[in-house]
């Protein structure tokens, strides 16, 4: 319960913030999306349209209100443009059904991917194989996405001629129809965030091949897979519990860069596009979202371990 | 600084001496190379470039001709000049925001570790907690979309995202030290809190302090070399390594090199920065576990 209201309370205050940078710093929203040279009376009309004439703690009471109730308000640049549906939950709904698609596949494969090369590192810990998964998966982490989605295009664009260089995704079709559109994003996302569950996998395994009841179990001649299912990796699975929900909560932040790399119509491109045309109403609401998502994530992953490490329940209680 | 003991260098010693952790560490040493040949480059690549990194020599695209070993850009520029000149923004914006990170830190680090348990405390660490419960990359986004896409806002983001890792650190080890018999012998000295600070805590909480510099540092040069990468930083004709990526992405199927060099100066750059730090904080646990 106090980790909730904990939770809740870090997203009021990161509101506060958001609403603070976008808003008080410097001109107002109408200013930055119609440009300096709109004239004062269309200045004057969408700031009246967009609520801009009311006080600062008035404008942010009725954005907090209006998030309460699930309404994310209005993107400034739609309203400006006279859009027929300028709400940004209407403009966000499709692009964030994407993400959801990207960031699951990435996870689905992640996984497995993350106990099977930290498993296999941790037996050969120290022997080639070890430093074949360990090495690369730190310099692929160490990088930016950017980088290595770039690096990508080229090997599998440009020399291979293999995928597509960006991931376009017809309005209307979801990506799954389109399978290949999706690979090179994945590989990106899995790249950078593969490192720091295999260590943590393979570290865990090196830990438990020490303990005693392994030894007996392998004196008492449990061999190879048996010995590795049964008592290697399921106790060395719990702390690898943590570290997943830690790359899922990285993914909230990866997905952004990476999306924009591809063109990739997800939430992260329509966030980065609305960075670029200046959206301040859009932008906020989107990256309230945003940390909304990224800290239940940490919640349920703190609720998630309590739960799968019964020491950790003595402990707390 | 009087407790600053400066050790006194043998009068003839001809070259300067590679630090023991580095010397003695594979990774330290494949490390130190490749800083010193981006340093090298951020700082004389502009003078060896054999074109100006600015203007059109011929058509955009081109794979490698002669004179232009690496080929030509999306505008016809010369992609090995622009890759030589563009090293200076990625290191000099990520060592400033470095130091306005472990600036910021330290001194927030500083007061709420020895005020420890206090309202003041209590303040700072959560005021850091908040700002860590948001993706650095978001971070960033909000202060663009606010002041503008300049070198200072990308600075001053890079520090926003990174000083609370830091206070945490710091606060942490001078909490800690503020508990040794030397600090409070400083107190009932009567000497001021800014002075006990400064000459008896911070001094003996630099190498926690250093340990993760490497990492926040790399940190910096990939958090800004990714808005440059967005279009969101600085604007072109600048020649930055992210944001050279970016631009020639349409010229990938006739001349890779546009984004294969400076692709691989920020990868050598930031594993270089990696490596090291990585090797400094092997010898920290080397020279403590003995």
């Amino acid at each position: 319960m106090r980790r909730i209201a904990a939770g809740l309370g870090t997203l009021l205050a990161l509101s506060v913030l958001v609403f603070a940078a976008t808003n008080v710093l410097p001109g107002n929203a109408a200013e930055l999306t119609l440009g300096r040279n709109a004239t004062p009376p269309a200045l004057h009309k969408l700031e009246h349209r967009l609520g801009f004439d009311h006080s600062i703690a008035h404008r942010y009471g009725s954005w907090l209100g209006g998030l309460l109730h699930g309404d994310l308000g209005n993107s400034a640049v739609a309203v400006a443009q006279n859009a027929p549906e300028p709400s940004i939950a209407h403009a966000i709904s499709t692009p964030l059904k994407n993400s959801a698609v990207l960031a699951l596949i990435t996870t689905l494969l992640l996984i497995p991917l993350t106990l099977l090369l930290g498993a296999f590192a941790g037996i050969h810990a120290r022997k080639k194989v070890d430093h074949m998964i360990s090495t690369p998966a730190l310099v692929f982490a160490a990088l930016p996405e950017f980088v290595t989605a770039t690096l990508l295009i080229v090997v599998f664009f440009g020399w291979l001629g293999a995928l597509p260089p960006v991931s376009l995704v017809a309005p209307g079709t979801s990506p799954l129809s389109n399978v290949e559109v999706l690979v090179l994003p994945v590989l990106t996302l899995l790249l950078a965030s593969l490192a720091a569950g295999i260590r943590q996998v393979r570290s865990g395994v090196i830990e438990v091949l020490q303990e005693d009841y392994v030894h007996v179990a392998q004196l008492n001649g449990l061999r190879g897979r048996t010995l590795l299912w049964g008592y290697v990796l399921r106790n060395a699975l719990a702390p690898s519990v943590q570290i997943v929900a830690q790359t899922i909560q990285y993914l909230v932040g990866g997905i952004i860069v990476v999306e924009s790399v591809f063109s990739y119509p997800g939430i992260g491109t329509y966030l980065v596009q609305a960075v670029t045309e200046r959206d301040v109403t859009a932008v906020q609401s989107t990256v309230i979202l945003l940390a909304a998502v990224y800290i239940l994530i940490n919640l349920l992953a703190d609720l998630l371990v309590v739960f799968l490490v019964p020491k950790l329940r003595t402990e707390l209680s | 600084m009087s407790t600053a003991v400066a050790t006194p260098s043998p009068p003839h010693s001809r070259r300067p001496r590679i630090p023991a952790f580095i010397a003695a560490d594979r990774g330290g040493q494949v490390g130190l190379v490749f800083l010193v040949l981006i340093v090298f480059v951020a700082l004389f690549g502009p003078f060896i470039a054999p074109h100006s990194p600015n203007v059109p020599i011929g058509i955009p695209g081109q794979g490698s001709i002669g004179g232009s070993p690496l080929g030509l850009d999306q505008l016809g520029r010369d992609v090995l000049s622009r890759a030589l000149s563009g090293g200076r923004t990625a290191l000099a914006l990520g060592a400033l925001a470095t130091v306005a990170t472990y600036l910021v830190g330290v001194m927030l680090g500083l007061l709420a570790g020895y005020a420890r348990n206090t309202a003041l405390d209590g303040i700072t660490m959560r005021t850091v907690d908040i700002f860590i419960s948001l993706p650095a990359i978001l971070v960033m986004l909000v202060l663009v979309t606010a002041l503008g896409g300049s070198s200072w806002v990308l600075v001053l983001g890079a520090a926003v995202v990174l000083f609370p890792g830091v206070t945490r650190i710091v606060r942490t080890a001078a909490a800690e030290t503020a508990t040794r018999g030397y600090v409070e012998a400083a107190v009932a000295r009567g000497e001021k809190r800014g002075a006990i600070l400064r000459r008896e805590i911070l001094p003996n909480i630099m190498a926690p302090i250093i340990a993760d510099l490497g990492v926040r540092f790399s940190w910096s040069i990939i958090l800004i070399a990714s808005v440059n990468f967005l279009g969101l930083g600085l604007s072109p004709p600048a020649s930055d390594w992210g944001l050279m990526i970016s631009e020639n992405r349409s010229v990938i199927p006739t001349n890779p090199w546009a984004v294969v060099a400076p692709a691989l100066a920020l990868v050598l750059l930031i594993l270089g920065v990696n490596l090291l730090g990585d090797a400094y904080v092997r010898h920290l646990g080397r020279s403590s576990s003995r």
